[in-house]
């Protein structure tokens, strides 16, 4: 893979280091994305090195074998076969930066529409994890302001977290894959460090301005006042500008981007997304102010934060032999069985001694010395060893009545009901379900139901229907629940179902994390979970039916009681007054015999 | 206060004391349904078996039972005020009643049938009467109506209408009657009854012709029982030979209908028999026919299977099966097929020659 890749990007050798970082974003979309790429692509000629980034751009595309051809004449020269001096010469190494540069849609930067909303989601989930790690009541502000151009946006995220210490904010902001969170199997919402600073990398590229970070860790210390640019070949931060700055706050982050984006409202848009962190997220305090000024507030629900998470090590049947094989290298244990014991969990002693036995290795044998060979043998025994799951202890829900609080504070409904189940586990990694129903109000009647999908509270707006989340959802048979449904689709009516998973390790589709993959164990749960809302929607459904047939049969006995009086009176010559007491007392049998 | 008065009266205090005691009033309606009918060959008409529904006052009744009450209301003044009303009519002064108003006149007919069956009698007799027209006569017989000013007797000869007819009025029972005739001629179509009119057919046979216009009216059945109870006259059947004329038509005739199971003592003419055309009759005049329709054909076997009359009488079992083997109809003015007066000159007489042949 690393080889190949190194083959295709040969050609930038010779344009130089700022020719080789704009082509890429250029040509990207050309490759990957439809008709609405190709426009985008237009517009970017018109900037100052437009004309030559695009020349280089058809180079790139070039395959291997031709690739002689265009840098010497690109006429009269038959193709030369190339010697592996020649490849030598094209080999060398392609920085993480540069390959996300040509991935972009795969971090969530496909279009000027979504690249805002990844901005955005970016920003405010390292904003919400910081925050919560630090037992901060998260307020977070969300600018998004005119940019210099049309197709230009600002987009500011401010939060009251912790800060940054001085020293971190250039790498954390301007370096891919850097962050505390990929190498901890701890329920977070960010996992792999790419968001931001790609977020920032995607500014920089279609617009050309630095990153814009202040940060302020306590109210007696300075904040510091950045801007920054990614170096795309090297993925180190370039410090344009490092200043300590008046920030009248007690601390905090703000982190500005200039982006090539796209503001629109509706579905998939950013008030989406904001309105679906508050309902999973009732702690946190939002606020937005959109192109026009307007300023959109998202309540705090409770003062209460989340149960702040704890680390685990990884259970042994979640683990794959590459990284076995490394956690091999790396441990400090010295004896395979106090590897087992020690580096993973729910492994005891005895465990780990069944599963040297039954992979027949030495169990005081060098953990860095198992071969590959052995390595495998180590793999096969632990899949063939009953262990028990790993502990739970690790997954913070948001909690039943939690999700019923967000969903009254963003939802206008007449009933809600929240699920959360207990943990279970999928490949050895612990997850937990949670479900919650609102019904009526002012939510459309006529539509199908609006599905609400989270992993570790953060909303999942695209990709709904290669969701686990979905697939479960559309396999229950909501008319068991008083709920119309058309065969195969999303039940109808005046229904908001929202899901979340939480997990330390949530297995994403892809990794600008829009779709769980589809688990049986993960599907189940959901299932389990939506079920017992149904069932109290149900309740609810049909005695609020009963009700309405009551009344109505309440209004139907007092429409025509007062007729059987008349009736009786015409034929028996009653008076006035005894006409009157038939209707009290034929009311008092029939509404006695309601029902 | 006359008896059917005071019976309304009695019925509306019991509905009045069961609320009192704070209980849910009901009315028992005997079940109007062939199911619910026996044959009495004896007594010669379908009598109700007892089988009763009971309209309990609840939640889901209420409307009806409201609509029937009033219904009964309207028709005691109807009784006391020995006034008449048209069903129409009685569906058009339900409009005053507000939410109890009938929509459908359908719905206010239904409501008067259950009242008529309620206290077992006519709904002439408690003042409702029907729009349809009653059946035509022509032939030798006065009729004795009165004048309707000043009660004076009035003589109506029927022989004295030309090509016209004597309409049976809705209400027959203050009528008297004088006749030399021999017998009653009961004719299913207006056509066939014109034909035997214009040439007379009556004087010729010495008999009186009735037009019932399809499936007799009360007035109609009403008329002919009493023509045949006072003057001793046999009343013979004349109508097509498919199971609707069989059926419809001439059970109704003789014994009654499912449906007024209440009150078939008085509307029909258990002494009528069947002249034709029978299914022989096709075979013997060479009848053209059509081929009997998917409902006749469904009708013939219910016949079997569910009419009483018709599983009492054997002749009539064996009539119907080779209706049904033979697969086709016929039409009485199917004999115009040999001449326009055959029916007249050939049929009838040949068919009254012997009239003890008649299905019963």
């Amino acid at each position: 893979m690393a080889k190949k890749s190194k083959k295709d990007t040969v050609a930038k050798k010779k344009t130089g280091r700022r020719a080789a970082k704009k082509p890429a974003a250029v040509k990207k979309p050309k490759k990957t994305t439809g008709a609405k790429a190709a426009k985008k692509v237009k517009k970017a000629k018109v900037s100052s090195v437009a004309g030559r980034a695009s020349r280089v751009a058809r180079k790139d595309t070039v395959g291997r074998s031709s690739e002689g051809r265009a840098t010497r004449d690109e006429r009269r020269q038959p193709p030369r076969p190339a010697t592996a001096e020649d490849m030598a010469k094209r080999q060398r190494e392609i920085s993480v930066a540069e390959f996300f540069t040509k991935n972009r849609h795969l971090l969530g930067f496909d279009n000027p529409r979504k690249a805002l909303l990844t901005t955005i989601k970016e920003g405010v989930d390292n904003s919400l994890d910081a925050c919560e790690e630090a037992g901060i009541p998260p307020e977070i502000k969300v600018i998004i302001a005119p940019g210099t151009s049309e197709e230009r946006f600002r987009v500011t995220i401010e939060d009251n977290g912790p800060g940054i210490v001085k020293a971190q904010i250039p790498r954390i902001f301007a370096k891919l894959l850097y962050g505390s969170k990929f190498h901890r199997l701890k329920m977070s919402r960010g996992q792999q460090g790419i968001g931001i600073s790609a977020a920032g990398m995607y500014g920089q590229l279609t617009t050309g301005k630095p990153i814009v970070i202040t940060s302020k860790t306590s109210r007696g210390k300075p904040a510091h006042h950045y801007e920054l640019e990614i170096d795309t070949q090297k993925n180190e931060p370039r410090i344009l500008t490092d200043a300590v700055v008046e920030w009248p706050v007690e601390r905090g982050t703000k982190v500005e981007i200039e982006l090539e984006a796209k503001y629109q409202k509706g579905r998939q848009s950013v008030e989406e997304y904001l309105e679906q962190t508050a309902i999973a997220n009732p702690h946190v305090a939002l606020q937005l102010v959109t192109p026009e000024g307007e300023v959109k507030d998202y309540a705090r629900a409770t003062e209460q934060l989340p149960v702040e998470t704890r680390e685990i090590k990884p259970h042994p049947y979640g683990v794959e032999l590459g990284a076995l094989i490394k956690m091999l290298h790396d441990t400090k244990a010295t004896t395979l069985q106090s590897f087992l014991h020690t580096d993973f969990s729910r492994v005891s002693m005895r465990v780990a001694k069944q599963i040297c036995e039954q992979a027949k290795l030495y169990e005081r044998a060098r953990p860095s010395r198992i071969a590959r060979q052995e390595a495998d043998n180590l793999f096969q025994a632990i899949n063939q060893t009953k262990i028990m799951n790993p502990p739970t202890d690790c997954l913070s829900p948001i909690g039943e009545e939690l999700i019923v609080a967000g969903l009254r504070k963003q939802i206008d409904a007449d009933f809600y009901t929240a699920v959360t189940r207990l943990p279970a586990v999928y490949r050895g990694n612990p997850f937990q379900i949670e479900a919650g129903l609102a019904y009526g109000g002012s939510l459309p009647g006529d539509g199908l139901a609006r599905v609400l999908r989270y992993a570790n509270r953060v909303p999942l707006l695209y990709q709904q229907s290669a969701c686990a989340i979905t697939r479960s959802v559309l396999t229950i048979a909501w008319r068991n629940y008083a709920l119309q449904q058309s065969a195969g689709a999303l039940p109808s009516g005046p229904l908001v179902i929202m899901v979340h998973m939480a997990s330390v390790w949530v297995p994403f589709t892809s990794e600008s994390k829009e779709a769980v993959a589809h688990y049986p164990e993960i599907i189940k749960e959901i299932k389990l979970a939506l079920q017992e809302c149904g069932r109290r929607l149900s309740v609810f459904l049909r005695r609020k039916r009963k009700a309405a047939e009551s009344e109505r049969k309440k209004g139907y006995i007092q429409k025509y009681i007062p007729h059987i009086a008349i009736a009786l009176r015409e034929m028996l010559k009653l008076s006035e007054t005894q006409e009157r007491t038939l209707v009290t007392q034929l009311t008092d049998v029939l509404e006695r015999s309601r029902s | 206060m006359n008896k059917l008065a005071s019976e309304i009266t009695k019925t509306a205090a019991d509905v009045r004391t069961r609320i009192q005691k704070k209980g849910k009033p009901t009315l028992s309606f005997p079940l109007r349904a062939l199911s619910n009918v026996t044959y009495h060959p004896r007594k010669g008409f379908f009598e109700l078996r007892g089988k009763k529904k009971t309209r309990t006052l609840t939640v889901a009744t209420v409307k009806t039972f409201a609509q029937t009450l009033r219904m009964m209301s309207t028709a005691k003044g109807l009784v006391e005020g020995d006034e008449i009303m048209t069903k129409r009519e009685a569906y058009y002064v339900s409009k005053n009643w507000d939410d109890a108003r009938f929509d459908e006149q359908p719905e206010s007919d239904t409501v008067i049938d259950d009242i008529e069956a309620l206290f077992e009698v006519n709904r002439e007799q408690l003042g409702f009467i029907p729009e349809e027209k009653g059946g035509e006569i022509a032939g030798k017989l006065v009729v004795i109506d009165r004048e309707s000013d000043s009660g004076k007797p009035l003589r109506i000869d029927c022989t004295k209408f030309g090509s016209g007819a004597y309409s049976i009025p809705i209400s027959v029972e203050h009528l008297k009657f004088e006749t030399k005739a021999k017998f009653i001629l009961a004719i299913e179509t207006a056509g066939m009854f014109q034909r035997l009119v214009k040439h007379g057919y009556w004087r010729t046979a010495d008999c009186i012709l009735v037009s019932m216009g399809g499936v007799p009216t009360r007035a109609c059945r009403r008329f002919i029982r009493r023509l045949a109870d006072e003057l001793k006259l046999p009343v013979y059947a004349f109508v097509d030979c498919d199971p609707y004329g069989m059926f419809n038509i001439y059970r109704t005739l003789k014994v009654g209908s499912g449906n007024a199971a209440h009150i078939n003592r008085y509307f029909c003419v258990p002494t009528a028999t069947f002249l034709g055309v029978t299914p022989q009759d096709i075979i013997d005049y060479k009848l053209p026919t059509h081929p009997l329709k998917d409902v006749d054909i469904k009708r013939a076997k219910d016949a079997l299977k569910n009419d009483p009359f018709v599983k009492h009488h054997q002749p009539w079992q064996k009539a119907v099966t080779q209706l049904l083997d033979m697969g086709v109809r016929a039409e009485q003015q199917a004999f115009a097929v040999h001449d326009l007066n055959y029916v007249i000159n050939d049929y009838l007489p040949q068919k009254l020659a012997a009239t003890k042949r008649f299905l019963p």
